[in-house]
């Protein structure tokens, strides 16, 4: 508020989008444009990017770029529509990377087989092992999550399994970089879209009443606990799926899976592209990941660099740039004499 | 007899660990992730102090700790007071100061060779037949003359009856003319420098290395979490039990499981008793 005392802003919704709120008002190609350019945007764009990046080298951040991008939306789906904050993505990436290593190197399955396969299975494997935790809320559910992967870790470490500190080699690649990149992009545009509808069917109204009001779902005669499963399972199949892809880029799957890394890249990127959107998620990946990628020559200064974003934006801006785009794309702005 | 001796030494550093970290909490309701990070800044602080500016040992102990206080003074007023109340926020905030200064420790602070802090007193004794260098024995002494301290401060002076005011009910210390904002300030410093005085404690025991900040952060909330968060007696009495724990699991499975033993204590505390083994929070509102 820089002006003087005796004006305003007003934000005012925009004609436009006041008309195509209902579907009956689809009645000119403006409309229609209104509704359809942000999402044609977001899936050509990320269909073209392959195509348009030159090199080996970016089309593999690319896939990194969309691996990130199902662990923030994991961690936005959690946090902002069911209330679990879960600061434990590198769980999933570890569950879901083991499972798939093993199952390619001891079974001998293609790589496109074995990521849907450890995707589901993983995702049992860590609903599972996360059942006991559910009834927590808030602090103390984040505190535990955070405990998981680290403890996996150490687990591994300690008991010599798996491969040990060396990990699990010679695992198979994606047949071509293309199958990679477009398996991964098709990956994220599915489960973005599909989480969207999910959260506005009955069960995602019952999941966001689970986040904002539980007793009042208790009182409905809803078990929360059943809720919570599904939509851990639901979060964790996507985790793994992004952990099962990342072991098969990298052909090497290890300690490193269960790394903070995987925990703390996906929540700056869900704090900087806006909390609650779904959308925001991979638009925070797609500035965030690339900008660490160019910042590799200066080692651990990349995640001094991303943290003091994610401090940035948490602290001052926490509304995050999704939200703010909505705002602009739907919203005049005036200032006004009172 | 030698468990006895190290599980008593270990279970003092992990309470000292766990002092700050439970104060903070215990008074603003802040879970500080950034209190390993400030435990190796305050060891790097001292040990510039010492062979950089090449000062005397006690000055830069002093140095240290009145550094670390400001600095976890000025991270609660400048970033952290404006996401006071939304826990989640709190977290991932305070989370990311800590990544910041452990990472930006490790780009600019420790490269190649080791760091080490001096002990107060060279040598060692032998109790009952093990010997113990007096640094460990200094560590027992210093731990329970601070918890002693502490206590007092939080008893009989204004600014320790404010804060212990604030932590039991914030609204009423509002209207007794108690800050809350500069009282959180005020215990963030306090918290800040418990950590200092810990690591100018127990890093002379070993080398001052980045990852030791993670480690510290994970066993400090695992002493909060067992002993409950909020409650100091908690605290310490959670230390030796994960200590003495700890020391058994070394001693009798393998040193390798040592935080494991840490971990799996977390774990199993929030799952079975959230509320920690001496929690004043009220169990039902945590668990559904």
């Amino acid at each position: 508020m820089s002006a003087g005392g005796e004006r305003r802003r007003e934000r005012i919704d925009r004609g436009i989008k006041v008309r195509t709120a209902g579907i009956y008002a689809l009645m000119s190609w403006r409309e229609m444009a209104y509704l359809v350019a942000p999402r044609v945007l977001l899936i050509g764009g990320l269909l073209l990017l392959p195509l348009i990046l030159p090199g080996m080298y970016w089309k593999r951040v690319i896939s990194i770029v969309c691996i990130y991008a199902l662990l923030a939306l994991t961690f936005d789906f959690l946090a902002h529509y069911v209330g679990l904050v879960s600061l434990g993505g590198a769980f999933f990436v570890g569950v879901g990377g083991y499972l798939s290593a093993i199952l390619n190197t001891k079974l001998g399955l293609s790589p496109l087989i074995c990521v849907p396969t450890a995707a589901l299975a993983g995702g049992a494997v860590c609903t599972l092992l996360l059942l006991p935790c559910l009834p927590l809320r808030g602090v103390y559910f984040a505190i535990v999550t955070l405990m998981y992967p680290l403890f996996m870790a150490r687990v591994i470490e300690a008991l010599d399994i798996l491969g040990g500190t060396d990990g699990i080699m010679g695992i198979d690649s994606f047949p071509s970089q293309w199958a990679e990149d477009y398996f991964v992009i098709i990956a994220v545009l599915l489960f973005l879209f599909g989480l969207r509808r999910l959260v506005n069917t009955d069960l995602g109204l019952v999941l966001r009443a689970v986040k904002d009001n539980d007793q009042a779902v208790k009182a409905s005669a809803m078990s929360i606990t059943h809720y919570k499963v599904l939509a851990v399972f639901i979060a964790s199949v996507i985790g793994c799926m992004a952990g099962a892809c990342l072991v098969h880029i990298y052909m090497w799957a290890g300690i490193s899976t269960f790394a903070l890394d995987f925990s703390v890249l996906p929540i700056a990127a869900t704090v900087i592209g806006g909390s609650g959107t779904l959308v925001g998620p991979l638009i925070g990946c797609l500035i965030l990941v690339p900008v660490s990628e160019l910042l590799r020559d200066f080692g651990t200064l990349r995640i001094v660099f991303y943290s003091l974003i994610l401090l940035a934006f948490i602290t001052f801006r926490s509304e995050g740039l999704m939200i703010y785009g909505q705002r602009k794309y739907h919203q005049v702005e005036r200032w006004r004499a009172i | 007899m030698e468990i006895l001796i190290y599980g008593t030494i270990n279970s003092v550093a992990l309470a000292l660990y766990a002092l700050g970290f439970a104060l903070v909490y215990g008074i603003s309701r802040l879970p500080n992730f950034a209190h390993g990070a400030l435990y190796v800044l305050s060891g790097f602080i001292a040990w510039s102090a010492l062979n950089t500016l090449k000062l005397n040992y006690l000055l830069s102990v002093v140095i240290a700790m009145a550094v670390t206080a400001l600095i976890g003074a000025v991270i609660y007023r400048v970033f952290l007071i404006r996401v006071r109340g939304m826990e989640i926020s709190e977290i991932i905030a305070s989370y990311a100061i800590g990544l910041a200064i452990l990472e930006g420790l490790r780009w600019g602070g420790f490269k190649g060779m080791t760091y080490t802090l001096p002990p107060f007193i060279e040598g060692s004794t032998a109790i009952a037949g093990i010997s113990v260098d007096y640094q460990r024995l200094v560590v027992i002494v210093i731990g329970a003359a601070l918890v002693a301290i502490l206590w007092l401060f939080t008893h009989y002076t204004r600014i320790g009856l404010a804060l212990r005011g604030m932590a039991q009910d914030e609204r009423a210390a509002l209207m007794l003319g108690i800050d809350s904002d500069i009282m959180a300030v005020v215990a963030m410093g306090i918290g800040s420098m418990l950590a200092a005085f810990a690591a100018i404690l127990l890093l002379p025991l070993g080398n001052i290395v980045v990852e030791s900040g993670y480690n510290v952060l994970i066993l400090a909330i695992a002493v909060c979490i067992v002993g409950g968060l909020g409650s100091w007696i908690g605290a310490v009495l959670a230390a030796f039990l994960i200590g003495f724990a700890q020391i058994l699991t070394v001693v009798y499975v393998g040193a390798h499981f040592q935080m494991v033993v840490a971990l799996l204590a977390i774990i199993l505390t929030l799952i079975l008793k959230p509320s920690g083994l001496f929690g004043q929070q009220k169990e039902l509102e945590e668990r559904v």
